[in-house]
C-alpha cells in the first residue's frame, strides 16, 4: 500500500530530523517588535558578511521574548532576547530560578516615540505631555478639582489645539513601548496638570498616585494598539483627527501620510534624541546568554556585529534606517569583547 | 394533502377559470419570484464582495511582480575585492566600489544633471550582498566586464510605481527631490528600467530596509515541506481512523464519544494547535524551533478531523449493497473494504484531503507560536532533510510579516505575496473539482 510507504517514510524523516535536531547552528532571537527591524537589518547582515548562517529573528514583544529567554538554558531555547526596555528584576529572578544566571546585557541605541497625526488632518503641530494626559487620562484636573476625564475636544483643555474629537492610539501593555509612553508622558503629564498632588491631597499615598496617573480612560476615546505599528497607521488612515503613538524610524518611513508634533516644543529627529532634548525617548536592548556562547556558533559574533562602528554607529545602517546611535557604542563593544554579564560590575 | 383526493364541495368554485389564475395560485407564484429574487440578491451580493476583494488583490499586488532595476557593466578587480574582503561590513564595502563606478559611468555620459555618489547611493537598493555573493560564486569574472541588473531603492521603485510622487514627497535621507531629476535622466539613458521581478518569486525574505531583495521563494519551499509533512501523516492517520470508525467499530457510548470529539476538534481555534505544539513538540519533545517539521505536525492536528469527517462522509456515501454483494461472494470484511469499498471513496477522500491541505496552506496562527513568524525565511535549505529541520516560514506567515513593516514597499510585497498563496491555494481546488467531476461515482 502506499499510504503505508508513505507514512513509513515520514516516521523515518521524524526519526531522522529528531536525531539531527540537537544541532541547532543559527542563533535564535526573539522579542520586541521595536527592536526586530533592527535585528532583521543586523541578521540579513551578518549572514551576508560572514560565514555563519542567517539568525531567525522572531517577533512577539519585549515581555514575550524575555518569557522565553528565561526558560532555561538549552538548544530549544531562545540565544538573544530583545528588549525595547530594560530586563525587569521579576525577569532576572524568573531567568535565575530556570537556570539562566549569566546575562549579557547589550544597548544597541535610542529610539524616539513621536505623535503623529493624518498629514491633510487638523493642525496637531505641538503637544505638551500634559495635553496627553488631559486627554486621555482617567482622572483630570477641571475648575481646580480632580474629577473624571470627561473632555471630548482638544480644544476644552488647550485653546491652542484644534477643536476636534480626542481619538489617540496608544500602544498596548504588552509593548515595551508603552512603559516609556507612561513614564515620560502620561506621568510628566499628570504631575503638570497637578492632578497628581490633587491624588496625593485626597489622601492617596505617592506610589498609588503614581499608578492612577497611568490609568487611562476607558470610555474609547483611547484606544490601545496589541499590533504593530502598521496597525496605528491604518487606524490613524481613517480617523482624520486620530492621534497615534509612533516609534521615529516608523514615521521617517511614513512621512508623506503622517505629520509629526512636538512634544514639549521640541521637534523629534536623531539629533534632538541623540541629545536628550527630546523628552520621550528610551534605549533599546538585547540580551545574550552567556552559556550559550561558544555552543551556538556566531553568538558572540552576532552581537558584536550588530554594536560594530560601521553597523549600530552614526553612519551604519541602523542609523540610516532611524535607530539613534548610541554615544557610548565603545564601552559596550568593550563589554561584549569580554563577555561581561549584568551584575558583573561593567 | 389528502384533500385533492376528497370529493371537492362545489362551492365557490364554479367562478374559477381554468386559463385566468386565481389569487391564491398568484400569490404563491408572487412568493416564489420573491424567493428567486432574495437567492439572486444573495448570489450578487456574494460576487460583488468576490469581486471587490480580487480588484483590490491584483490592483495592490500585481505591481509587486515589477521591479526597478539599475543596470550597468561593472568591473571588479581582484584588488577590490580583497580589500573589500578585509573590511568587518563587507557588503558595504562592495556597494561603494559599485556606487563609485556608477558615478564614473555617468560622468562619462554626460548626464546633463548634478551627480553626487550621495545621491547615487539614495537611488540603489542594498547592492552589497548580490555582488558579493555574485563573486564569491563566480570568482572567474574577476576582472572582466559584468552586466549587474540591481535593485533600486523602495522610493525609487515607488515613484515609478505612483507610490511616490513630486509633489508629496519630501526631503529625508531616504531621497531628495533633487534625486528623481538624477532618475529621469538615467532612466533616458537606459540604465533605470522596469522589469520582471524574478527575484520576489525566487528570493528569500530581507531585512527591513532591504524590500528590493525581498522574495517568498523560501517560504513557498517552508510551505511546501510543511505540506509534506501533513499530507504523509494526516492521510494515512486520517484514512485508517475512519476506516475503522466506520467499518470495523462497535456502535457503542464510547465510539460516539468519540465522534463527537473529532466534530469538536474540527471546531477548535487553529491557535489552540500552536500552544499544543510548542508544548509538545518544541518544549518536550525538543524539535527544532521556526522548523518546517513541527510546522507540519501542529498542521497535521488541525487537518485530521477535516480529513476523517470527509473520509467518513464518503464511506457512508458507498451503498451498502457492494459490501453485501462483497461478503456475499466469500470476501473477508477487510477484503470487502479495501477491494471494494476504498477505491470507490478514493475520490471523495481525495477532496477532502486536498481542501483540508489548502485550508493548512493559508494557515498563519499557529505558526505565531512555534517560531515561524518574524525574519525567518532566510534562504534555501541545503537539502532534503535540512529542508524540514531548519528554520524557515510559511506563505501566510511571510505575508503577515511583510503587513507589518514600515515601508510601504513591503505592503506591496504582502499583496503580491497574496496572488501567490491564491493561486495554490486555487489550482489545489480546481484539482479537488477534476478529481470530484472524473471519478465520484452516484448510486
Amino acid at each position: 500500500m502506499s499510504f503505508a510507504k508513505l507514512s513509513a517514510s515520514a516516521l523515518a524523516i521524524a526519526a531522522v530530523s529528531a536525531t539531527t535536531a540537537a544541532a541547532r547552528d543559527n542563533v535564535q532571537v526573539a522579542g520586541s517588535s521595536t527592536v526586530l527591524p533592527y535585528a532583521s537589518i543586523v541578521a540579513e547582515l551578518f549572514g551576508e558578511n560572514t560565514d555563519f548562517p542567517t539568525p531567525v529573528v522572531e517577533s512577539g514583544g519585549s515581555s514575550a521574548g524575555l518569557k522565553r529567554f528565561c526558560e532555561g538554558v538549552g538548544e530549544n531555547t531562545i540565544d538573544v532576547a530583545n528588549a525595547s526596555r530594560a530586563i525587569r528584576e521579576k525577569e532576572i529572578k524568573a531567568c535565575a530560578d530556570n537556570g539562566v544566571t549569566d546575562i549579557m546585557e547589550v544597548r544597541i541605541g535610542y529610539d524616539g516615540i513621536v505623535f503623529a497625526s493624518q498629514q491633510s488632518g487638523p493642525a496637531f503641530t505641538a503637544f505638551q505631555p500634559a495635553d496627553i494626559y488631559n486627554a486621555i487620562g482617567s482622572k483630570v484636573m477641571k475648575d481646580g478639582a480632580l474629577v473624571d476625564n470627561s473632555f471630548n475636544n482638544w480644544a476644552e483643555f488647550n485653546g491652542d489645539l484644534p477643536d476636534v474629537e480626542i481619538a489617540m492610539f496608544i500602544p498596548g501593555t504588552k509593548h515595551g513601548t508603552r512603559e516609556v509612553f507612561e513614564d515620560k508622558v502620561l506621568l510628566a503629564g499628570c504631575e503638570t496638570t497637578g492632578a497628581m498632588e490633587a491624588m496625593i491631597a485626597g489622601g492617596m499615598s505617592e506610589d498609588d498616585a503614581e499608578d492612577a496617573c497611568l490609568d487611562v480612560r476607558t470610555d474609547g476615546k483611547s484606544v490601545d494598539i496589541d499590533g504593530d505599528y502598521t496597525e496605528t497607521l491604518a487606524r490613524i488612515d481613517t480617523n482624520p483627527n486620530g492621534i497615534g503613538v509612533f516609534g521615529l524610524a516608523f514615521y521617517e518611513n511614513n512621512t508623506d501620510k503622517l505629520k509629526v508634533a512636538t512634544m514639549g516644543d521640541v521637534a523629534p529627529s536623531t539629533e534632538t534624541i541623540a541629545s536628550g532634548e527630546y523628552p520621550v525617548s528610551r534605549p533599546l536592548f538585547f540580551y545574550v546568554k552567556k552559556a550559550h556562547i561558544g555552543v551556538i556558533p556566531g553568538l558572540k559574533e552576532y552581537a558584536q556585529f550588530f554594536v560594530a562602528d560601521e553597523i549600530a554607529g552614526g553612519s551604519g545602517p541602523l542609523a540610516n534606517y532611524g535607530l539613534v546611535a548610541d554615544p557610548e557604542l565603545a564601552s559596550t563593544q568593550d563589554a561584549i569583547a569580554n563577555e561581561a554579564t549584568m551584575g558583573s560590575g561593567s | 394533502m389528502t384533500d385533492a383526493s376528497m370529493p371537492t364541495p362545489e362551492t365557490g368554485r364554479h367562478s374559477v377559470s381554468l386559463t385566468a389564475p386565481d389569487a391564491r395560485t398568484r400569490k404563491r407564484a408572487q412568493a416564489e419570484k420573491r424567493f428567486r429574487a432574495y437567492g439572486i440578491i444573495a448570489i450578487a451580493t456574494g460576487l460583488f464582495f468576490l469581486v471587490v476583494l480580487f480588484t483590490s488583490i491584483l490592483s495592490e499586488g500585481i505591481p509587486a511582480f515589477k521591479r526597478t532595476v539599475v543596470s550597468v557593466e561593472f568591473i571588479l578587480t581582484q584588488q577590490d575585492r580583497e580589500e573589500a574582503e578585509s573590511e568587518l561590513f563587507k557588503t558595504k564595502a562592495y556597494s561603494n566600489l559599485f556606487v563609485t563606478a556608477l558615478k564614473t559611468e555617468l560622468d562619462e555620459r554626460g548626464l546633463n544633471v548634478d551627480i553626487n555618489e550621495d545621491a547615487i547611493e539614495r537611488l540603489l537598493g542594498k547592492v552589497g550582498g548580490t555582488i558579493r555573493t555574485f563573486y564569491s560564486e563566480n570568482p572567474d569574472k574577476l576582472g572582466q566586464p559584468v552586466r549587474f541588473d540591481l535593485a533600486a531603492s523602495s522610493r525609487v521603485d515607488g515613484y515609478y510605481k505612483g507610490r511616490v510622487t513630486r509633489e508629496a514627497m519630501q526631503d529625508s535621507r531616504f531621497l531628495q527631490k533633487s534625486d528623481l531629476d538624477l532618475v529621469d535622466a538615467m532612466e533616458k539613458a537606459g540604465i533605470i528600467k522596469q522589469a520582471f521581478n524574478w527575484p520576489f518569486i525566487t528570493g528569500a525574505d530581507s531585512g527591513v530596509d532591504n524590500p528590493g531583495g525581498a522574495g517568498i521563494g523560501a517560504s513557498v519551499v517552508g510551505s511546501f515541506f510543511m505540506m509534506l509533512v501533513v499530507l504523509a501523516l494526516s492521510l494515512p492517520i486520517g484514512v485508517a481512523a475512519s476506516i475503522y470508525l466506520e467499518e470495523f467499530a462497535p456502535q457503542n457510548r464510547f465510539t460516539d464519544l468519540i465522534e463527537v470529539n473529532i466534530s469538536n476538534l474540527a471546531a477548535v481555534p487553529s491557535i489552540v494547535f500552536g500552544i499544543l505544539g510548542l508544548a509538545v513538540f518544541i518544549q518536550f519533545m525538543h524539535l527544532p524551533q521556526s522548523a518546517p517539521l513541527v510546522g507540519g505536525l501542529v498542521l497535521t492536528l488541525m487537518t485530521l478531523p477535516t480529513i476523517i469527517i470527509s473520509t467518513r462522509a464518503s464511506l457512508k456515501a458507498v451503498p451498502p449493497s457492494i459490501r453485501d454483494a462483497a461478503l456475499g461472494v466469500g470476501a473477508s470484511k477487510m477484503q470487502a473494504v479495501f477491494h471494494h469499498v476504498l477505491p470507490l471513496a478514493a475520490p471523495g477522500i481525495l477532496t477532502g484531503t486536498i481542501i483540508g491541505l489548502a485550508q493548512a496552506l493559508g494557515e498563519t496562527a499557529p505558526l505565531l507560536l512555534i517560531g515561524m513568524v518574524g525574519f525567518v525565511a532566510r534562504g534555501y535549505p541545503d537539502g532534503f532533510v535540512a529542508g524540514f529541520t531548519e528554520a524557515n516560514s510559511a506563505m501566510p506567515a511571510q505575508i503577515y510579516t511583510w503587513a507589518s513593516r514600515a515601508d510601504v514597499a513591503f505592503y506591496e510585497k504582502a499583496w503580491g505575496g497574496i496572488i501567490i498563496l491564491l493561486m495554490f491555494l486555487l489550482t489545489m481546488n480546481i484539482i479537488a473539482i477534476i478529481l470530484r467531476r472524473r471519478f465520484e461515482r452516484r448510486w
